[in-house]
């Protein structure tokens, strides 16, 4: 028996989310006494198939079919669940990112699988029952659950836990497999990628900024810091509601939920729908002008005062720092 | 057209969300309960896109009768008929085949969800229902349009966007950026304690999970404030105590 792992690619590259599936998978097999197969679908370079050898996968299984340019969620999971029955997987592993949640419950659904979605730890195994935890009410708790069923799917959420170099020997496998019409039912029209900037969901530094900005053409300062950290920009719900920025850098409890290794929170005051997006942050730092701005309850570091005046002196600092 | 909104019951946004029963239940002492913000932004597409041709909207959901009050609003909102399945909505799986199974002997062209539920969080319903009935599914869309017998859909994708086509019925679950969530008038709230409300029974459906426990996140100490003449400091501390740069 082994543990499938399913790696997505991003237009032929590997993610960190990815490489941290991997491991994650490595870790539930060692556990097992089993083998672990990464499964990649799509165009991508025998180079980038062999770092997954390098986090421990034994087997890389590729599947590249000519009916498949795209990322359709039916077909995937077909694939997916085609591998796991041909290679007797009965844990199943993959990314809970925009695409893992389009697939996952499918999977589930093909394999009589149980599902775990979003989960933040490795399993304790007792036979046939897993307990694992997960994240709930928009990070304001967190259950632990238990998964009855023999056949397990688990959707990893991205920087919970640590990618672990592990290398073996890369091998790697072609999977043929067919689709049916009835799982090509979508067409993709276009894709639209900004290929300059860092990804919000992916984001390991987050630079978030909120209303206390006054208006979108203030947002260069924000935009510098992100730049010397490497980081993705977010905002706030009214932002985005006021147009300043776009809809897809809305995090919070009605947006995207982010838990990067570094947020930091500028002129946001710390509402409570903002927090339930944000909190699972590893490391928080608000930049506010009022000391009673409820985000500071729950940031690890704060500097108190105006952003206009903070943000460029803390850019030119790391800056100076990075040097 | 005729389209399934489905919604779910769940704490409002401000909630403080606590446990009871040795922390194995959540804690509805106290709570305000609403449709889930996503819900009513699901609900507010199909009333707009029933009011273009001569659609029909039926809102769902699986809940025990304390949810009606939530189900009546979304009526109020100007949906046109309502079902409740009746039994405490168990998990995803359970909720899932409850609408799957409705759904198999009264056909939708179009199934609405949320993108997720902001109790559980789990984006899971949506994409089950559509695997149950082997339907296309776009679990996170921030955009939809339908002419004729096809929907246009914009869903978010790591760094960017995707816009696909596909023809109905299609299940989709909806997120900011479908249309803006409506807020009922008096006249709806009227005309919603006349609208049909369907109460039926669920169906038998295997329990493969159970959470046994809840916590609460670990809290933060106190906040470490620092001068703002001595940002370096700042970043001295991300680098060597927090080991974030
Ligand atoms: C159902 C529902 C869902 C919601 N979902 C979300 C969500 O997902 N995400 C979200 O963000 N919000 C959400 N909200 C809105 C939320 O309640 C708050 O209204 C919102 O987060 C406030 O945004 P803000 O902090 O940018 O603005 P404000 O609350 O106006 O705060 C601005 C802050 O900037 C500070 N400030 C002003 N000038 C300066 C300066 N020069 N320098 C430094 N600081 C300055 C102020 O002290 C203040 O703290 C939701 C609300 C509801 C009802
Ligand atoms: N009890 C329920 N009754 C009807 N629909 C539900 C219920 N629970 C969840 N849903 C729908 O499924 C979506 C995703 O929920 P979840 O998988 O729990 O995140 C929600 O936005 C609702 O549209």
């Amino acid at each position: 028996m082994s543990v499938l792992v399913y790696i997505e690619n991003i237009e032929g590259t590997f993610k960190k989310s990815g490489f941290e599936a991997v491991s994650y998978a490595k870790t539930i097999a060692g556990l097992l006494g089993e083998e672990v197969n990464a499964l990649s679908i799509g165009a991508v370079p025998p180079a980038e198939l062999e770092k997954l050898a390098q986090y421990g996968a034994d087997k890389v299984i590729k599947i590249e079919n000519d009916q498949l340019k795209q990322f359709i969620n039916q077909a995937y999971a077909q694939l997916i669940a085609n591998v796991a029955k041909s290679t007797g997987a009965k844990t199943i592993i993959l990314s809970n990112t925009f695409n893992g949640k389009g697939l996952a419950p499918r999977i589930a659904v093909k394999l009589d699988a149980v599902l775990c979605d979003g989960a933040i730890n490795i399993p304790a195994i007792a036979g046939d029952v897993w307990t694992i935890k997960k994240s709930v009410f928009s990070s304001k708790a967190i259950a632990t659950e238990e998964l009855k069923a023999a056949v397990k799917v688990i959707a990893l959420t991205p920087n919970s836990v640590e990618t672990k170099e592990a290398p073996v020997p890369a091998q790697i496998e072609t999977f043929q497999s067919e689709l049916l019409s009835n799982d090509l039912a979508t067409t993709i029209q276009e894709i639209v990628r900004a290929t300059d900037k860092v990804s919000l969901p992916d984001a390991t530094i987050v630079v978030s900024a909120g209303r206390g900005m006054k208006g979108p053409e203030n947002w260069r300062i924000i935009e510098e810091l992100a730049d010397v950290l490497g980081a993705a920009t977010a905002c706030s719900k009214p932002v985005s509601d006021a147009g300043w920025r776009p809809h897809a850098e809305h995090v919070g409890q009605t947006g995207l939920a982010v838990s990067p290794n570094l947020y930091i929170a500028i002129g946001i005051s710390g509402a409570i729908q903002h927090l339930a997006g944000v909190s699972s942050s590893k490391t928080i730092v608000v930049i506010n002008k009022d000391p009673d701005a409820p985000f500071f309850k729950v940031a690890d570091y704060g500097i108190v005062g105006d952003a206009f005046e903070i943000v460029p002196k803390l850019t030119e600092a790391i800056k100076a720092f990075k040097n | 057209m005729k389209i399934l909104v489905c919604i779910s019951n769940v704490p409002d946004t401000t909630s403080k969300i606590t446990f009871t029963n040795n922390n194995a239940s959540f804690n509805e002492n106290g709570i305000q309960f609403i449709i889930n913000p996503y819900d009513e932004i699901a609900l507010a597409k199909a009333i707009g896109l029933a009011a273009n041709g001569n659609g029909k909207v039926t809102v769902l959901n699986v809940g025990e009768v304390s949810t009606e009050p939530t189900i009546r609003k979304a009526l109020a909102c100007g949906a046109d008929e309502a079902v409740r399945i009746d039994a405490a909505p168990r998990d995803a799986w359970f909720v899932a085949n409850q609408i799957a199974d409705y759904v198999r002997t009264n056909p939708y062209d179009l199934i609405l969800t949320g993108r997720e539920s902001i109790d559980y969080n789990g984006a899971q319903v949506q994409s089950y229902v559509a695997e149950l009935l082997s339907l296309p599914s776009v679990a996170i869309a921030k955009k939809l349009d339908i002419t004729d017998n096809e929907a246009t859909i914009e869903r978010e994708i790591e760094g960017g966007k995707e816009v696909l086509t596909v023809n109905l019925p299609v299940v989709v679950g909806t997120a900011e950026g479908v249309a803006e969530p409506k807020i009922p008038n008096v006249r709806g709230i009227m005309d919603a304690r006349k609208k049909p409300l369907n109460v039926i029974p669920p169906i038998e459906v295997t329990q493969l999970s159970k959470i046994t426990s809840f916590e609460s996140p670990v809290p933060r100490g106190t906040v470490n404030l620092i001068d703002k003449e001595q940002v370096n400091q700042l970043v001295e501390l991300l680098h060597s105590e927090a080991k974030v740069i």
